[in-house]
């Protein structure tokens, strides 16, 4: 079937040009074979009637003109899906690996299905719109930014915050409350080999590892791979999600190293860089992946995203967390302020944002009261937040009597609400109660945001 | 856009190269006209050509290139990228090309969009009950009347003449049940018969023909106060609302959707998420017209191009919008373009531009993006329609633009942003401050502006409500905001300084009712039941008592009075609440809050004013 080639013509950074002898298709995944035993991927790019440029997804170092054979597979990017990869770790090539290691299992996985990892784009129209809730067991995304089912919700955090720890609670925590199967397909993009062993870790020490499937692109793995993780990543997810009809929690860890090779490449093709040096094109690209969460009509299953990115100099208007928030519904933002005082997970709340929280909570869905004492606890804290500033004007003496009923909130707010372990596993009820006994720091006639039969109900005043 | 007979007369020509969304083309150059459609036959892939060289044409393809390869067939379809106009655009959602993704939806159960998908944008079986509404023998121009079906219960679809046709009705159908391509009319002219249905093409490029630009003087209400009275729009105006990402823009798109006093809106999603497409849909179709009891799905063409689906669909589907709403204009009809977001548009626009390896301007955005800018904002106004109504009266419509801009990071000193402005004629720019402390909708006062005040004060002035203790217009009311509003950010600066306790009284006034104009009237809450849409009255009753307390404050002042005995009036409490609290129809109930006021007012006069002014 496959033609081998033998002639290439130049090779630039990641790019191989050949003469245009075969009847290539455009987005043809070919081999390249070199006379060390290597075997290589790549995917035509570019094509006209003289020549065909072809973009390899590994390291072009190595590769001449002379020792290379280049074979065309007649087929675009495919990944092999099973049942059998719950439990596993797989590389960039979906191939299963050790991750200590990370040398590639002889044993193959028995193919189910193959899918193309470009998917295909949803149909608007055929979209649900997301109303069910996924349960994270921490307090301040059930309380206050409810997760929903087939949102992308996306955590802005900053080098040296604990998203890490925060991705491990998630991915081990998460459940629909329905009886539905539910599972966790992990994708680590660009991520540090210590990182890797502490996901593995904790995924076995909390016993959800078999409910995991995880993608791992190691930090020194050839930048070009982290364009491909994702989409197996996701197009693994769509099957079990619209073939299998699980609900499917995306988690995508670093979007940043993502958003980085995107740019490396970009340069390397000479393209006309928009902002930072990214091109042009990153909202759409992004897009192609961030969009490929959701429900659809007629289907059980759902994709649900959380992709995690660091943001460069702690900078929300850098072109990653920026694009990022216009595409998303909502994001999580993490505060160094709040690790300094020892609060994890520390979120800067009035930063974060659910956009489908507000038709998905409520009585028969979470509690009749949670909409209106999530509402009550954002406002009341950005209060604390000005009578903290006045403190250091006024000093505590200064402060009236609601002001120190404030301070008070504040602070058991931080310690209380947001604060907890990182095997702590809460449920909607508990959350919910914690934050009616920390609002009980305040004086009912402070309530505003509260209707009063539920002050009425789940107050309790302090003694 | 299926044109089989063009197919089978047609040279074919091949592709030569493909990057991208582009590609080159050989064997067409001699024949084809710039902005055809050429259709990949193999695949059913349509492209748009937008380069014709001596020996080759670029075209861009509106789907994915993927598995083309070298030599395929390439077709010339001999006519431009053109909307179908006829009954059953509204309530329908179609993609940038105008392809139905309903009808895909049932094609493709698993939700996928899948390529080379070929389906007519209107169906050819559906039948529409149809009434004529002229004579037979009668001469016609373009624009008249020739029937009538009833689309949706809000809105009556004209049958018109399309542009440049004319000639004598040879023959004119009997009142009953018609598919759109069924034979309709006849018109005859030099002795030649044409015959017409109900359906009609245009060009999406295209601005359809109408007699005259009128300017306009009448507001397009919105039900949002803050746009209402600071920074109104006109009916046949355009706007562009700039703001980062959770500023609210979408919000405010959807709550004009719903409330705004057009017949008929054009929603064009553009490049945003799909999810709010979904949640347009289902809002829409719940969703109850209080004036006529309908879904407001019935008066709504939904245009989706999510962010996912190709991008040289996404650059024609602000055009195919504004195209679809036209053709509703020239029935005489106030139409909506709301386009969301325009930023998305220009970005596909940069791609394109790019992978043609254009010399780029700033930031990328090629140096034509003001010129294609222009000729979508430009496609708005208040016209004279060509064509006599059954009355043979002159008629009107009018075609509104909403667009809204995503710069990046929020700096409005970007590309997108600075280029609409100097096409758009109102700027409603929402600031990620005011909505950090919840202030929505989240639209500055201080860098937001309007050029349409002068042109509809006197339409407000018809619909002023007559207070004789507040004797000022809406003209007025907007004046005096204004000017609180601006002394309250001066005086912000030196509040820092000394202290707002070291202010003069009357200054602390003009805080404290700067305030009362944020918390009780500029801030609305959309998803409140009675305060996502305020009506005209209303809306003048809840500033004429702000602006009266503040002239009656600034009186009790002069006379001794205290500030603190100002704030403490209890009726300010019920201020604030008329937003959500009275309904636009309880006009009366404002009117008491009113007149509560001025007898607090009085009763406090009598008993401390004699004790305040010793």
């Amino acid at each position: 079937m496959s033609v081998i080639y033998k002639k290439i013509q130049q090779i630039i950074g990641p790019l191989i040009f050949l003469k245009n002898e075969h009847n290539a298709q455009y987005g043809e995944i070919v081999k390249i074979k070199t006379n060390d035993g290597k075997t290589r991927t790549g995917q035509v790019v570019k094509m006209d009637e003289q020549v065909i440029v072809v973009e390899v997804f590994e390291e072009t170092t190595g590769i001449s003109s002379e020792n290379a054979e280049i074979i065309f597979t007649e087929d675009t990017f495919q990944v092999k899906i099973s049942k059998d990869m719950f439990g596993q770790t797989f590389n960039s090539l979906g191939k299963p690996i050790d991750i200590k290691t990370k040398i590639a299992l002889d044993s193959d996985i028995l193919t189910e299905v193959q899918r193309d990892i470009n998917g295909v784009p949803i149909n608007p129209f055929a979209r649900e719109y997301p109303v069910d809730i996924i349960q994270t067991g921490i307090s301040v995304i059930d309380g206050l930014f409810t997760l929903i089912r087939g949102q992308k919700l996306p955590i802005f955090s900053v080098q040296g915050l604990p998203h890490n720890k925060l991705a491990a609670q998630i991915a081990s925590q998460a459940k629909v409350i329905s009886e539905e199967s539910f599972v966790i397909i992990f994708c680590g993009i660009g991520i540090i080999h210590d990182d890797a062993i502490y996901f593995l870790k904790r995924f076995q020490e909390t016993g959800s590892l078999q409910n995991i499937i995880s993608f791992i692109n190691f930090a020194d793995d050839p930048i070009i791979e982290r364009l491909i993780i994702p989409r197996i990543a996701l197009t693994t997810a769509e099957y079990f999600a619209f073939e299998k009809d699980m609900h499917v929690l995306v988690i995508l860890i670093d979007m940043t190293n993502y958003a980085e090779a995107l740019r490396e490449l970009s340069t390397a093709k000479e393209e006309i860089p928009s902002r930072k040096g990214y091109p042009g094109y990153i909202y759409s690209d992004f897009a192609s992946l961030y969009e490929r969460t959701g429900k659809i009509k007629g289907k059980k299953g759902s994709i649900t995203q959380i992709p995690i990115l660091t943001m460069p100099n702690d900078d929300i208007s850098h072109p990653i967390p920026d694009t990022t928030g216009y595409i998303t519904e909502g994001q999580l933002v993490l505060s160094r302020d709040l690790h300094k005082k020892g609060v994890y997970p520390p979120f800067e709340v009035l930063a974060s944002i659910s956009r489908l929280m507000k038709d998905a909570i409520g009585a028969e869905k979470t509690r009749e009261d949670h909409a209106d004492i999530s509402s009550q606890l954002l406002s009341s804290y950005s209060n604390y937040l000005e009578v903290k500033d006045l403190i250091s004007i006024v000093g505590e003496d200064g402060l009236n009597y609601e002001q120190k009923n404030l301070l008070k909130f504040g602070i058991d707010f931080e310690q209380r609400f947001l604060n907890q372990k990182e095997d702590e596993n809460r449920t909607f009820e508990n959350t919910l109660n914690i934050a009616w006994d920390v609002i009980s720091n305040l004086n009912p006639n402070q309530l505003m945001r509260i209707h009063q039969k539920y002050i009425d109900k789940y107050f309790q005043a302090r003694v | 856009m299926n044109k089989s007979n063009s197919e089978t007369n047609s040279i074919l020509g091949y592709i030569s190269a493909i990057t991208g969304s582009l590609i080159k083309i050989k064997g067409l150059e001699a024949q084809i006209r710039l902005h055809d459609l050429i259709k990949i036959t193999k695949h059913n892939i349509l492209g748009e050509v937008i380069q014709i060289y001596s020996d080759y044409i670029v075209a861009q393809c509106f789907e994915s290139t993927s598995n083309l390869r070298i030599n395929e067939k390439v077709v010339n379809l001999n006519e431009p990228l053109s909307m179908e106009l006829a009954p059953g655009l509204l309530g329908n959602v179609f993609d940038g090309i105008q392809r139905p993704l309903q009808k895909a939806f049932g094609l493709f159960k698993d939700g996928g969009l899948q390529r080379g998908l070929e389906l007519p944008p209107l169906s050819r079986s559906k039948k529409w009950h149809f009434t004529p509404k002229n004579k037979n023998e009668n001469n016609v121009n373009e624009g008249d009347l020739i029937g009538v079906v009833q689309e949706t219960p809000m809105i009556e679809h004209k049958i018109l003449v399309p542009p440049n046709n004319s000639g004598k009705l040879s023959f004119l159908s009997d009142e009953g049940e018609y598919t759109i391509i069924d034979e309709i009319y006849k018109l005859k002219k030099n002795n030649k018969e044409k015959s017409f249905s109900m359906l009609q093409k245009w060009p999406i490029t295209i601005t359809r023909p109408f007699k005259e630009r009128t300017i306009s003087n009448i507001p397009l209400i919105t039900g949002i106060r803050v746009i209402d009275l600071l920074f109104p729009i006109t009916k046949g105006g355009t706007v562009g609302v700039p703001g980062g990402f959770g500023t609210g823009k979408t919000v405010i798109q959807q709550s004009l959707a719903k409330w705004c006093d057009a017949d008929v809106c054009v929603y064009v999603g553009c490049g945003e998420r799909g999810n709010e497409i979904a949640d347009v849909l289902k809002q829409f179709s719940e969703l109850i017209d209080p004036k006529s009891g309908n879904p407001l799905l019935d008066r709504i063409i939904l245009i989706a191009n999510t962010s996912n689906m190709p991008v040289s669909a996404r650059e024609a589907s602000i055009f195919s919008g504004v195209t679809i709403a036209e053709y509703y204009r020239d029935m005489g009809y106030d139409v909506a373009v709301f386009a969301d977001s325009t930023s998305r548009w220009a970005e596909s626009l940069r791609e394109i531009s790019g992978l043609l390896e254009e010399m780029p301007a700033e930031e990328g955005y090629p140096a034509y993006l003001p010129s294609k800018l222009s000729s979508f904002y430009e496609r708005a106004g208040i016209v004279k329609l060509f064509g006599n109504s059954e009355s043979g009266t002159e008629r009107t419509g009018s075609l509104t633009i909403i667009g809204s801009i995503s710069p990046p990071a929020g700096d409005f000193s970007e590309p997108v942003t600075t280029t609409t402005k100097s096409f758009v004629q109102g700027f409603w720019a929402l600031d990620a401050g005011l909505a950090y402390s919840k202030h929505y909708p989240a639209i500055n006062w201080l860098t937001s502006y309007s050029n349409y005040p002068d042109y509809i004060s006197e339409w407000w002035y018809e619909r002023d409500i007559t207070w004789t203790e507040i004797d000022i217009d809406w003209f007025d009311c907007r004046k005096q905001v204004n000017d609180i509003l601006s002394q309250d950010n001066e005086l912000k600066y030196i509040i820092q300084l000394i202290g707002e306790e070291n202010l003069p009284e009357s200054q602390q006034l003009t805080l404290f009712i700067a305030k009362l104009i944020k918390n009780g009237f500029l801030i609305q809450n959309a998803f409140d039941d009675i305060d996502n849409y305020t009506g005209v009255r209303k809306l003048l009753g809840m500033i004429k008592i702000i602006l009266l307390l503040y002239k009656e404050g600034k009186e009790l002042l002069k006379q001794g009075f205290l500030l603190e005995d100002i704030k403490e009036l209890k009726t300010i409490i019920e201020i604030l609440r008329i937003n959500h609290s009275i309904r636009n129809e309880d006009f009366n109930k404002i009117e008491e809050i009113k007149n509560n006021l001025i007898n607090e007012i009085e009763s406090m006069k009598i008993s401390y004013g004699v004790f305040r002014k010793l």
